[in-house]
């Protein structure tokens, strides 16, 4: 017996699979996925560019990650929470944060850290694993609030070997929060292979040890992880409490744009990994298979895609000038005379410099 | 200083240290080197590089991602006969380490008296200036100064770098290790080939001078020699002192050139409030409180966290700042 088989909705070659809730896949959906994807890859691959041009600083790429990350987040609510690590714009992005902020972010500026008005959307998470926690706690808030809103967290699979990884997950199960624990497994940390970031098969099964369900879906599937993401949430919002979510996806490049991937492995054969698993090919396929393609209807979706991108950049690149007081007005509500002086002394500095 | 002078070569800070650790890997087995993506990749700075491919597996380790699990079993390492050194990625990313270092490694001989040591070195990348994103740019060297038990070394320049890092693993005690990322590849300079140490605990007098002593470690040693130098064209000698370590500081050094010029300005770049900085000043007072002619200024970054790229040079003290401070304790 295989405890934590991978769930499929559609096989690699775009195959409907004869599973319970495939059924429920419209050509609607498979079309508004294939629109956000579009989406998103199109942000992914142009900030990787302007990167290289010197118009962003150091970013972290998702690409092969796509279906894991619109999948999940299209599952959510308006009110839900979303706590992500430095890797998931692709989940803020669908989860309906602005495309300009998100560049912004990678620019260095903190106000890209701001999420849209109303949105639940934390800044993304740098050092490893600790956002889990986090999404507890804001998860136990709506469950003692009394409301149905859950929370999703993001977190790689070197993030399974923190220490916060168990306590997140263990309070989480103790006090049966409404938080969806959502794994991307793409194979690798930085340089590390999973094999040597843990012994255990899968990382589904660590959900055995602390009593709530542990779900293995295959990351690369949209469908798959959109639906199991969308159980999870309603077993939270039932107060069932917790569940983790194993997306196995694969992230075709480098660990960032400062990372040089041949040093730990061979990237042809990342490169030769497309054609089976790119979850974007797998969604056109299935489209193509159930007779929901039209390939003029594809040009068009690209298209505006690279409009509203383009669009994206220029409002970043035309956002104001960092204001150099916001480094000493946030620290505190309101600053302790030690920020207050070393504030003024500064800026007397800078006036300095101008007169 | 103790050196076996064969050759030197031209070394970058960041190549001394690989240097260090290859030197004394060669010398004692029981050295290894552990820490995340230290192996195949040769660590994010490459500070590792070929290390793996020279002594196996088996003495440099990728660890798992877990920073209180790898200093937790470098303890447990050290403490049964081996002399790890450990890699955290950035400095800012010690904290899930915190508790290890600050309950266990620093009190083991302690609480044994003197049984058990943990002879194990911390490597840590620290410092602003490059860009790099959020919390990796973090420089907390008071958090272990405060610590009872373990000792804080901060090279400057690739020759340093190597001959403190022989020093640390050749210490019985616990080393935290600060590596500015700055100054990794800033310049190169000429660094024996063979073994030799810097002694942990002994300050360095860069530059002599009269008139005021700037005291500066890491990547704020460049600023402090870039401000004496603009103020040797208006004849004002300023001496620079690289603390190098910064537990336990220099009391001789430190007093002496105090006592000699009788004005001193500190900068770094760790937040002004519970800074090295505050240290300094009460060692100062203890040993030399009548010999000052003006009050001792600090130049420091801000009570702020380490700022977004966008605005980072705002928080990191310049020439400017430091010239400012200077002048100020020279006109008091
Ligand atoms: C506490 C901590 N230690 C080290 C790092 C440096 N670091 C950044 S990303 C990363 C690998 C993370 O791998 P994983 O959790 O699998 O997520 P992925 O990057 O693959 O999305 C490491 C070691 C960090 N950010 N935080």
């Amino acid at each position: 017996m295989e405890p934590f088989k991978m769930i499929r909705y559609m096989d690699e070659q775009g195959n409907k699979q004869d599973i319970e809730g495939a059924e429920a896949i419209t050509e609607d959906l498979a079309k508004a996925m294939f629109e956000k994807m579009t989406l998103v890859r199109t942000f992914d691959r142009k900030a990787i560019s302007l990167q290289r041009q010197g118009r962003l600083g150091t970013y972290a790429p998702f690409e092969g990650q796509e279906a894991a990350q619109v999948g999940s987040a299209s599952a959510l609510k308006g009110e839900d929470w979303l706590f992500p690590t430095y890797r998931d714009h692709a989940a803020t992005i669908t989860f309906g944060h602005s495309l300009p902020r998100v560049f912004l972010y990678w620019n260095g500026r903190v106000e890209g850290c701001v999420a849209p008005e109303g949105k639940h959307i934390f800044p993304p998470a740098v050092p490893i694993a600790t956002q889990l926690p986090h999404a507890t706690g804001a998860a136990l808030a709506e469950k003692w609030k009394g409301t149905d809103n859950a929370a999703i967290v993001y977190f790689g699979d070197g993030a399974t070997s923190e220490g916060d990884f168990h306590e997140g997950m263990n309070f989480a199960s103790v006090f049966k929060a409404p938080v969806v624990f959502f794994n991307q497994n793409n194979q690798y940390a930085i340089s590390v292979h999973i094999s040597r970031q843990m012994n255990s098969e899968t990382i589904a099964q660590k959900s055995v040890a602390y009593g709530i369900p542990g779900v293995r879906v295959d990351g690369n599937d949209i469908f798959a992880v959109h639906f199991e993401t969308k159980k999870a949430l309603e077993r939270a919002r039932r107060g069932e409490g917790p569940t983790l979510i194993e997306a196995v996806t694969w992230r075709y490049g480098a660990h960032t744009t400062a990372d040089d991937p041949t040093k730990y492995r061979d990237q042809e054969a990342s490169v030769q990994k497309r054609p089976q698993i790119d979850p974007l090919l797998r969604l056109e396929r299935f489209m193509k298979n159930e007779g929901y393609w039209d390939q003029d209807w594809a040009e068009e979706v690209r298209k505006k895609c690279t409009e509203t991108i383009e669009s994206a950049v220029a409002e970043m690149e035309s956002f104001p000038e960092p204001n150099v007081e916001d480094i000493f007005d946030y620290v505190f509500e309101k600053p302790t005379w030690t920020i207050q002086q070393q504030k003024e002394e500064y800026l007397q500095l800078l006036r300095g410099n101008q007169g | 200083m103790s050196t076996t002078m064969t050759n030197v070569q031209k070394l970058s800070l960041v190549q001394a240290v690989t240097d260090g650790l290859r030197t004394m890997m060669k010398e004692r087995k029981e050295v290894i080197v552990m820490g995340e993506d230290v192996g195949k990749n040769g660590g994010v700075f490459r500070a590792t590089e070929g290390l793996m491919e020279e002594f196996g597996e088996d003495r440099v380790i990728d660890t798992p991602l877990s920073e209180a699990g790898i200093v937790g079993t470098g303890i447990g390492l050290a403490l049964n006969g081996f002399l790890p050194v450990v890699e955290m990625q950035f400095l800012g990313f010690i904290y899930p380490a915190f508790e290890q270092i600050m309950t266990h490694a620093t009190r083991i001989r302690m609480r044994t008296l003197g049984k058990y040591s943990v002879p194990m070195v911390i490597r840590a990348p620290y410092g602003a200036g490059i860009r790099a994103p959020e919390i990796h740019s973090d420089s907390v060297e008071a958090l272990f100064t405060h610590m009872p038990g373990i000792k804080v070394v901060c090279p400057s320049n690739p020759y340093d770098a190597k001959g403190l890092l022989i020093a640390s693993i050749e210490d019985p005690d616990p080393v935290l290790f600060m590596e500015s990322m700055r100054c990794y590849r800033s310049t190169k300079a000429e660094v024996p080939t063979g073994k030799y140490t810097v002694e942990i605990g002994k300050a360095n007098v860069l530059t002599e001078g009269e008139d005021v002593t700037i005291f500066a470690w890491g990547a704020m040693v460049v600023i402090a020699e870039k401000a004496a130098a603009e103020f040797k064209k208006k004849n004002i000698s300023c001496e620079v002192v690289d603390l190098r370590t910064l537990y336990p500081l220099d009391k001789e050094t430190i007093s002496a050139s105090i006592q000699k010029t009788g004005r001193a300005v500190i900068i770094h770049e760790a937040h002004a409030t519970g800074g090295v900085g505050s240290d300094l000043i009460g060692l100062i007072n203890d040993t030399s409180f009548l010999y000052l002619k003006a009050p001792i200024e600090r130049v420091t970054g801000y009570d702020v966290p380490v700022p977004f790229s966008a605005l980072e040079d705002h928080y990191v003290p310049t020439v400017q700042r430091l010239v400012k401070a200077i002048d100020k304790v020279i006109h008091f």
